[in-house]
C-alpha cells in the first residue's frame, strides 16, 4: 500500500549560528491510509514541529514530505493551500472551534472557504456531524457544548469532505480520562474509514490506540513500537500466572 | 482477589445456586483470571461453617445447592468493602534498580536503558488497549480490570519519562569504575 503521508530525512532548523535550534534531524516516517501511528516525546523533542511540517503549514529545511505521494516543497503556495483546505484535517488539544458559530457552521466552514455552495456543504457537515454522534446537537454553539463534545466537533470538522491525512495534537489533553477515551475511540473508528492518522503526545494511553508508536528524541526518530501482537497473548500470560 | 469476599458481594445481591454464583463470578471479572470450580465450592463450604452463608441443605457441596448470604456475612462484605487494600512494606522494584545502576555503569547511557524499558511497557499497554478496543463496549468489567493494568503501566512510563528530564538537568554524573574506586577505603585501611 502506497503511504498517504511520508517524510524522507527531514530536518527543520531554526535560527542561525550560535541561536541555531534543530527541532528535527533526518526524520523519517510513513503512514499508510487506515493506519493511527503516534508520536511520543517529551516537550522540546520536536512532536509539534514534526506535525506542522506534515501539514504543510511549515516548510522543512531539508528533506522530503509527501501527502498522498505529492510532494509538498514543489507545490506553489496556492497549491499547498488547496491541499491542507481538501486533504489535511488538524484536532488541536483545546479544540479551535470558532465561538460566533454553531457546530454546523463550524464543520462546514472549511468547505465553504474551498467554495463549495452552502446547499452541499451543509448537508455534508450535518453527515459528519453524524458519524461523530453530534447530530443533535448542530445548532448549538462551542460554549454550550461540554469539552469532550466540542472535541467531536472538531473531529468532524477534520473530516468533513474527503480528508486522507488528520493530524492530532494531545487531542484528549483537555479531557478527563473517560471523556479522553470516547474521543480516541472516534478517532481509531475515522482512520479505519480508510484515513491516516498521526498523533503527537506524552500520553502513553492515549499512544497505546495506535497500531505503531514512534519515540522523538532531540529531534530524532529514536525507537519505535512492533505492531502489537493480538491480545490472545495476554490472556495466555494472566492465566498462567 | 478475595474469592471470599467476591462470593459474599454477590450473594449480597439474592440467593443463589452455586454454579449460577461461578457463571457469575467469572463473568464479572471479565474472564481475566478463570477460576478453578472446585475454589467456588470449597469456598462456599468454608463460608457456610464460619456463619456467613447458610444453604438449603446443610450436608455437602455443589452446583445444586441454594445459597444465602446471613446478617454477619453481610456486616463482613461490608467491613472488607471499606478496608484499604494490604500494604506490604515497598517491594524491590527491578525496573528502578536497573536505572539507577545505569547511572553509574561506564559505557551504559542510561537514557537508552530508560528508552528500551519505556518502549517495552508502551507496547504492553498497547496490548491491553487492544483487549479493551475488541471488547463489547458494554463490558464494563473488562473495561475496569483493563484500565487498573493501563493506569499502572502509565504510572511507570510517567516515572521514566520524569526520570529522563531529571537526569537532563542534573550535570554529567562521572562515569565511576565501581573496582576502581574500591582504594577508596585506603583511609579506613591508614586507621588499622
Amino acid at each position: 500500500m502506497s503511504a498517504m503521508l511520508e517524510l524522507r530525512s527531514v530536518s527543520k532548523t531554526y535560527g542561525l549560528g550560535a541561536s541555531e535550534v534543530r527541532a528535527l534531524r533526518d526524520v523519517d516516517l510513513s503512514v499508510v491510509a487506515g493506519e493511527m501511528v503516534a508520536v511520543m516525546g517529551p516537550s522540546g523533542s520536536g512532536k509539534s514541529t514534526l506535525l506542522t511540517i506534515a501539514g504543510s503549514l511549515e516548510e522543512a529545511s531539508s528533506g522530503e514530505v509527501l501527502v498522498d505521494g505529492q510532494e509538498v516543497s514543489s507545490m506553489t503556495a496556492d497549491e499547498r493551500a488547496r491541499l491542507r483546505r481538501r486533504q489535511i484535517g488538524y484536532v488541536f488539544q483545546d479544540f479551535n472551534l470558532l465561538p460566533g458559530l454553531t457546530a454546523l457552521e463550524n464543520v462546514s466552514l472549511p468547505l465553504e472557504l474551498d467554495g463549495v455552495d452552502l446547499g452541499r456543504a451543509r448537508p455534508e457537515a450535518l453527515r459528519a456531524l453524524d458519524d461523530l454522534e453530534m447530530r443533535q446537537r448542530a445548532e448549538h454553539f462551542p460554549d454550550e457544548l461540554s469539552g469532550g463534545e466540542q472535541q467531536r466537533v472538531a473531529i468532524a470538522r477534520a473530516v468533513v469532505g474527503s480528508r486522507r491525512l488528520l493530524l492530532a495534537d494531545e487531542p484528549s489533553g483537555a479531557l478527563d480520562s473517560v471523556n479522553g477515551e470516547a474521543v480516541i475511540r472516534l478517532l481509531r473508528t475515522v482512520c479505519r474509514s480508510g484515513l491516516a492518522v498521526v498523533v503527537v503526545t506524552h500520553d502513553s494511553q492515549l499512544a497505546a490506540w495506535a497500531d505503531r508508536i514512534v519515540f522523538l528524541r532531540d529531534g530524532r526518530v529514536v525507537d519505535g513500537t512492533n505492531p502489537p501482537p493480538g491480545p490472545e497473548s495476554l490472556l495466555e500470560e494472566q492465566s498462567l500466572g | 482477589m478475595s474469592v471470599r469476599h467476591a462470593l459474599l458481594a454477590l450473594l449480597s445481591e439474592g440467593p443463589a445456586f452455586g454454579l449460577k454464583l461461578q457463571q457469575e463470578f467469572e463473568a464479572r471479572t471479565g474472564e481475566v483470571w478463570p477460576l478453578n470450580p472446585g475454589q467456588v465450592y470449597t469456598t462456599l463450604q468454608r463460608l457456610e461453617r464460619d456463619g456467613l452463608v447458610e444453604s438449603d441443605e446443610p450436608e455437602g457441596s455443589g452446583p445444586q445447592k441454594s445459597y444465602l448470604i446471613t446478617t454477619p456475612g453481610r456486616s463482613e462484605l461490608d467491613r472488607w468493602l471499606q478496608t484499604p487494600p494490604e500494604s506490604d512494606s515497598p517491594p524491590r522494584d527491578e525496573l528502578l534498580i536497573k536505572v539507577l545502576v545505569s547511572v553509574r555503569v561506564p559505557d551504559v547511557d542510561v537514557r537508552d536503558v530508560i528508552q528500551e524499558h519505556r518502549r517495552h511497557t508502551v507496547e504492553e499497554m498497547q496490548r491491553y488497549t487492544r483487549v479493551k478496543a475488541e471488547a463489547p463496549s458494554s463490558d464494563h468489567g473488562l473495561a475496569i480490570v483493563v484500565d487498573a493494568e493501563l493506569f499502572r503501566l502509565e504510572g511507570v512510563v510517567r516515572w521514566l519519562d520524569a526520570t529522563d528530564a531529571r537526569l537532563r538537568t542534573m550535570p554529567e554524573v562521572p562515569k565511576v569504575d565501581l573496582i576502581v574506586e574500591q582504594p577508596k577505603s585506603e583511609t579506613v585501611g591508614a586507621r588499622e
